[in-house]
């Protein structure tokens, strides 16, 4: 019934905000999403959200990178038209590697970023025309905001949200 | 206060001992005159082939190690020449099969041709067969001496490295390190003792106690002497004894005396009233480094380039530096995480290992950069003058060669890139023992080829001069840990740097 409401708390300093996350986390409410106008270092932990395994994907891309370089490489020098060119030694792959490292190297570097940065795109639903998602236009320039969701227990949690600091506290029901 | 600990002083003992009896025997064994040689010809030609060109489908199946033994059969100097050229095997026999045949069948050319040759000058042989002993008796009297050379100069630099960062570190200001300030003088230590070993070590050469140097030997500057080298003469304005010893001093000289007078400053800080000794460190710090990055780059052409006069190259010098940087961070990692573990360093926390663990990785790649940039220069364009360099490297040295690669590249890369590996001590520690196996390795690689050539062994020699110059560093750098208090008191970094991050 009231599942859709939800505590608006906004801030306008990052060390009452990661104070007030504290107490909110020890208070056992449920942090729906908090947004600030830029990094505020160690709120992740703050709010115990899970690393992230980006790093993990980027290093699984680079090692696809080097694959495609590899095989591209043999294919067309050495398997398909192993041509003598300048007197470079086209009979193995490992004869003539060096010549093919920068290649190999550039290629991993290329797939491991740029694929990364896709995934990051796509993991938090980032596009051109996409909607703009912010609750509140100061959240961009220099207030921070926390949502909270409230269950039947609106009056006990705007009085809390008022005693960790919050400028302002607002009950909004969203759909 | 840090105590030496008595298990780890008598350790280092041990280590000295071991290593000077090894050293010692090294010498004793190394042959001392050509009849020696001779008998060892004798009896690897014995062993080897049973009986000379007879066993010739024996040697065909072990193609790859011709190129030794071909050496060992009293072969003409037409062998050498075979192998080392291509176009000789061409004008020997035509080409008349693919090129695709490739080594095997280039080596088998080359051994027909080089027999022929030999039947031609069945007469000029014997002249041949004791130039060659001559050579090898040579090879193998540098055996010890390159053996004690390489375990010097690499012990020696990686104080050297550690000083270059530490100097780094006071320039940049750097946050984080102060609290290993101390780790790192007591490294540095070791360069005073270590650098007089060596300047010795270089005037035995220079005095003609060994044959290191080509390039110090008799006559080669003598356009009348036998041993005339016309591009050795052409290069004896810059390689000739007093200048390049005169050199080395003051090398030496400038390093130890930004470490003496750097150490002392920073001791003066933690009893000053005002920032002055930091001031005056910061300013030295940076003269230092000025000076350092040049005279390191003459020293590697001086003390390694030279030993092969022959040949050249331009990012030799930051070559040099990024292996022996890299081990000195290595050091510094590992001594660190040493103290901590007997808990003597309690302001140092996984962030500052951290913090070193991204330093090792980071100029681990570093080498391995200039060291393909290096190679695949040299080997894409294959200019004769220069790629002999890497043609015996890759002929004689194989597995030191990629090896280096492997240990110094593909492990600490590998093991490195996870951030919370960075943080575990027992990874550290044994990436840190690859990393440094692997740089004594590349800096084995760059002097034993013209040194001691194929005849190159890790055998006793060169683990005794391992062990004792490993025994005297720790002895060293221990001591010198004992002597100040192991956090500087008024570092203007230093509050910063006990609540290191990351």
């Amino acid at each position: 019934m009231s599942s859709n409401k939800v505590i608006h708390a906004i801030y306008n300093d990052d060390d009452v905000l990661m104070d007030a996350v504290h107490k909110t986390r020890a208070a056992h409410h449920h942090i729906e999403e908090i947004f600030t106008p830029f990094p505020v270092h160690g709120l992740d932990k703050a709010m115990g959200l899970a690393p992230t395994r980006l790093a993990i994907c980027a290093f699984i891309y680079g090692c696809i990178g080097l694959t495609v370089a590899t095989t591209m490489m043999n294919y067309i020098m050495i398997s398909d038209w192993p041509q003598d060119i300048g007197g470079k030694p086209s009979f193995s792959y490992i004869q003539n590697m060096p010549a093919f490292v920068p290649v190999m190297f550039e290629m991993t570097v290329f797939f491991a970023a740029h694929l990364m940065v896709i995934t990051f795109y796509m993991r938090s639903k980032l596009w051109p025309f996409k909607q703009a998602e912010n609750p509140d236009v100061r959240t961009t320039d220099d207030h921070f905001l926390m949502e909270v969701s409230v269950h039947d227990n609106e009056a006990e949690l705007v009085k809390f949200f008022e005693g960790t600091g919050a400028v302002e506290v607002k009950v909004i029901d969203k759909h | 206060m840090y105590t030496f600990s008595s298990k780890l002083k008598t350790f280092s003992f041990v280590l000295m001992i071991v290593g000077i009896l090894g050293i010692g025997y090294g010498f004793l064994t190394a042959p001392k005159d050509i009849h020696e040689v001779e008998a060892i010809l004798k009896a690897e030609a014995e062993s080897h082939h049973g009986g000379g060109h007879a066993a010739a489908p024996a040697h065909e199946a072990k193609a790859e190690p011709t190129t030794h033994e071909a050496h060992a059969e009293a072969a003409t100097a037409a062998t050498s020449e075979a192998h080392a050229e291509p176009t000789a095997h061409d004008s020997v026999a035509p080409a008349t099969e693919a090129h695709a045949a490739a080594p095997i069948a280039q080596t088998q050319k080359a051994e027909t041709a080089a027999h022929d040759t030999h039947d031609a000058n069945a007469s000029a042989g014997h002249d041949d067969h004791k130039a060659h002993a001559e050579h090898l008796l040579h090879q193998l009297q540098n055996k010890p001496w390159a053996a004690l050379y390489v375990a010097c100069l690499f012990f020696m630099l990686i104080a050297l490295g550690a000083l270059a960062f530490y100097a780094i570190q006071q320039v940049a200001q750097a946050g984080w390190s102060p609290v290993l300030f101390r780790v790192m003088q007591g490294i540095t230590a070791y360069l005073l003792p270590g650098s007089i070993i060596f300047f010795i070590l270089l005037l035995l050469s220079g005095f003609h106690f060994n044959h290191l140097f080509v390039w110090m030997a008799d006559g080669v500057t003598d356009p009348k002497s036998a041993n005339y080298d016309h591009l050795i003469a052409g290069k004896a304005g810059y390689l000739n004894f007093p200048f390049w010893i005169i050199r080395a001093a003051v090398f030496i000289f400038g390093w130890n005396l930004y470490r003496y007078l750097s150490r002392k400053n920073c001791l003066a800080q933690d009893e000053a009233t005002d920032n002055s000794f930091y001031k005056k460190n910061f300013k030295m710090s940076a003269a230092f480094l000025v000076f350092f990055i040049v005279t390191e780059s003459i020293m590697s052409w001086d003390w390694i380039m030279s030993v092969d006069p022959h040949w050249f190259s331009t990012l030799f010098g930051w070559y040099v530096f990024a292996s022996f940087f890299v081990s000195g961070i290595t050091t510094i990692s590992m001594v660190t995480l040493y103290l901590k573990s007997k808990g003597y360093l309690e302001n140092v926390n996984s962030s500052h290992i951290h913090d070193l663990s991204k330093f090792m990785f980071g100029i681990s790649v570093f080498w391995t950069y200039l060291w393909f940039s290096q190679f695949m220069l040299i080997w894409y364009s294959n200019i004769p003058e220069e790629v002999t360099y890497f043609k015996t490297r890759i002929e004689d040295f194989n597995l030191p060669f990629f090896g280096a690669v492997a240990m110094n590249f593909i492990f600490p890369f590998l093991v490195l890139i996870n951030t919370d590996f960075k943080r575990i001590s027992w990874i550290i520690v044994m990436a840190g023992i690859v990393i440094l196996f692997g740089h004594y390795v590349d800096f084995f690689n760059m002097i034993m080829p013209a040194t001691v050539g194929d005849q190159w062994f890790i055998g006793i020699p060169e683990i005794s001069s391992i062990l004792f110059f490993f025994g005297l560093f720790i002895f060293v750098v221990f001591s010198a840990l004992t002597k100040a208090p192991l956090v500087p008191k008024r570092n203007p970094f230093i509050e910063e740097s006990k609540h290191f991050h990351y």
